[in-house]
């Protein structure tokens, strides 16, 4: 057994003419925090979707935990947690419930869920529909509810996006927290400050594939520019992406 | 709790907390039972109105169960005031009078002006009075009757409302829920999320499918609950439960339509329109509302391709008509290979995510 809990080869995919990820290979150890940058149509999303297991890529590998993430494989779904996007949440339930509907897919106790609920702060809007939550509240409950069955991996998919500040710190907070506990987080951003802030190691993508892995501290340095959001731009150019 | 019983709860708290899902799948097909029901009360039936006057013993000895026999074709009412009755008698208002003139002989006065109705109260009081004489010789009777209706010309409008608008009830609640779940799920990826959890798609789709059972049963419960109190008058035949089976095999073939049309439309809007557009004309076509007989000729051919024509005939059968398996499995059948059809080329057009 290595300490990497990703290992991704050669990973390919395309949508007809698209190639949204056209070779992709990483690394990623075990109890770091990874995150993956690039500008709209990356392919960043194609990627931690294909790594997740979510979709048979065309070509490579992934494995997670030593595990084949493809084909579908329930025990090691168990390890890994994942965060798709806000709104995946049952229809008119309120928090309390939609976090103990997923725990039970788990097999997790209804008190384990109320106890990850108190852990995102959401314990007073336990009886409140999803609906009725704030962007900020909602995003905590989407990352609780993928947290709850204690997953050694965690994939997030932009779970700052759309946030006002206050509330992107406050999850920040709370995402370094998953990670102080010991677990594998993989997040996607297009927030410079965000990855230089939480992550150990970042992958550059654009047009599918990866342009540079590091430490923010160490491209930066390497590129000798100010900061992570320089790296980006410089890495990635600066016309405008749809 | 396992995944199945989660995803049961999911399902069935997002229905029953959706005002308008429970509104036009549950509230409005009874509230349609209980307003046509009232409306059509007195129509459709050929029942005679017969007045009894005074003491008469074959009717007065008749037991419980020939009395409710015999409520099928007539009722039957007392009065005290003969002259009265016979003048409602003149006047139209009811069909025939009768009473005892001396113990043993029975007077009847009846209306020419429906021959058809004096003709059954005249055959009906006679065959009384017969069966009371073959009573009175104490001799098991020489001659028998066995009869067997074979088209039932005097169907109350209970006993055709209540199979059709549960038909209507079942195919739009069945349909609406299957293509409200997955189009639901699809557009917000909780499709995606519960492939990424440690299930069976067995769990998904059971708890589909156990939830609009569930459903559907109910409305059959509520549907006859209705029906059978005294205002309304259905009274079910000896098969009835016969209808169980058959509401579970419509559930399915209409889950089947609602999963195929939630795979060719991408929001809750569209699934809904589409629904609207295809079950409101079958339920037309099918005699959830009106009696068919009253549509063109040429529409029924068409109807009979429709499984909610089917449903409905084979309900009415087993509930107001005295029919029995023999009517019941070949429907049973044909809904579920019409499932089997609908669902199979649903998975084909299958997608996880909204266009
Ligand atoms: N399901 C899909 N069908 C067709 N094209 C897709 C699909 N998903 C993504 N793409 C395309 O693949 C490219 C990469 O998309 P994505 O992985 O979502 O990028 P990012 O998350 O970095 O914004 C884009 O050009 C996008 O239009
Ligand atoms: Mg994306």
């Amino acid at each position: 057994m290595t300490d990497a809990a990703i290992t991704v080869e050669g990973l390919r995919k395309r949508y007809g003419d698209v190639r949204a990820v056209d070779g992709v290979s990483l690394e990623v150890v075990s109890g770091e925090f990874y995150g993956i940058l690039g500008p709209n149509g990356a392919g960043k999303t194609t990627t931690l979707e294909l790594i997740e297991g979510l979709r048979e890529p065309d070509e490579g590998t992934v494995r997670l935990l030593g595990l084949p993430s493809w084909p579908r494989n329930p025990d090691l779904l168990r390890r890994i947690g994942v965060q798709l996007q806000s709104s995946a949440f049952f229809e008119k339930l309120t928090a309390r419930e939609q976090i103990r509907s997923f725990a039970s897919l788990y097999g997790v106790s209804a008190d384990r869920a109320d106890a990850m609920l108190e852990t995102v702060g959401l314990t007073g809007k336990a009886d409140v529909r999803d609906t009725e939550l704030s962007g900020g509240q909602a995003q905590r409950l989407s990352i609780a509810c993928a947290l709850v069955h204690d997953p050694e991996l965690v994939f997030l998919d932009e779970p700052t996006t759309g946030l006002d500040p206050q509330a992107r710190r406050n999850l920040w907070d709370l995402l370094r927290e998953i990670n102080g506990q010991g677990r594998t987080v993989v997040l996607t951003t297009h927030y410079m400050d965000e990855a230089e802030l939480l992550c150990d190691r970042v992958a550059v993508m654009d047009a599918g594939r990866v342009l540079r892995v590091g430490r923010p501290r160490d491209l930066i340095e390497e590129l000798g520019v100010a900061n992570l959001e320089d790296v980006f731009l410089r890495l990635t150019g600066r016309e405008y992406r749809e | 709790m396992s995944a199945l019983s989660s995803l049961s709860k999911v399902m069935f708290l997002g229905l029953i907390r959706d005002r308008t899902a429970v509104f036009f799948m549950l509230v409005l097909p009874l509230l349609f039972l209980v307003l046509f029901g009232a409306l059509f009360q007195g129509e459709g039936g050929s029942r005679s109105t017969v007045v009894q006057y005074g003491e008469v013993t074959v009717l007065d000895e008749l037991d419980e169960e020939h009395l409710a026999a015999l409520s099928e074709a007539l009722v039957l009412e007392r009065t005290g005031d003969r002259e009265d009755a016979l003048e409602r008698l003149r006047a139209g208002e009811v069909d025939a009078v009768v009473w005892e003139e001396t113990p043993g002989t029975l007077e009847l006065r009846y209306s020419a002006a429906d021959e058809a109705r004096a003709g059954a109260v005249r055959g009906l009081v006679n065959s009384l009075v017969q069966d009371a004489n073959v009573a009175a010789t104490g001799q098991p009777p020489a001659f028998r009757m066995s009869t067997e209706r074979v088209e039932d010309e005097s169907i109350r409008a209970i006993q055709f409302l209540a199979p059709g608008l549960l038909g209507w009830a079942i195919a739009m609640g069945a349909s609406f829920m299957s293509a409200f779940t997955l189009v639901n799920w699809r557009r917000k990826r909780l499709l995606r999320r519960l492939w990424l959890a440690p299930i069976r798609p067995g769990a998904v789709v059971g708890a589909r499918i156990g939830v609009s059972l569930g459903l559907a049963m109910a409305q059959l419960v509520l549907f006859l609950a209705v029906a059978v109190i005294p205002f309304y008058g259905l009274r079910l035949t000896d098969m009835w439960w016969l209808s169980i089976p058959l509401v579970a095999c419509g559930t399915l073939a209409f889950m089947a339509v609602g999963l195929l049309i939630g795979a060719v439309t991408s929001t809750e809007e569209a699934a809904n329109g589409v629904l609207q557009a295809v079950i409101m004309p079958m339920a037309f076509l099918s005699g959830s509302f009106f009696p068919t007989e009253v549509m063109p000729g040429w529409l029924e051919p068409i109807a009979r391709l429709l499984p909610l024509k089917h449903l409905n005939e084979a309900l009415m059968g087993v509930l107001s008509r005295g029919e029995g398996w023999g009517t019941a499995l070949p429907v049973m059948g044909g809904l579920l290979l019409f499932a089997a059809v609908v669902a199979a080329i649903a998975a084909r057009l299958f997608r996880w995510e909204a266009k």
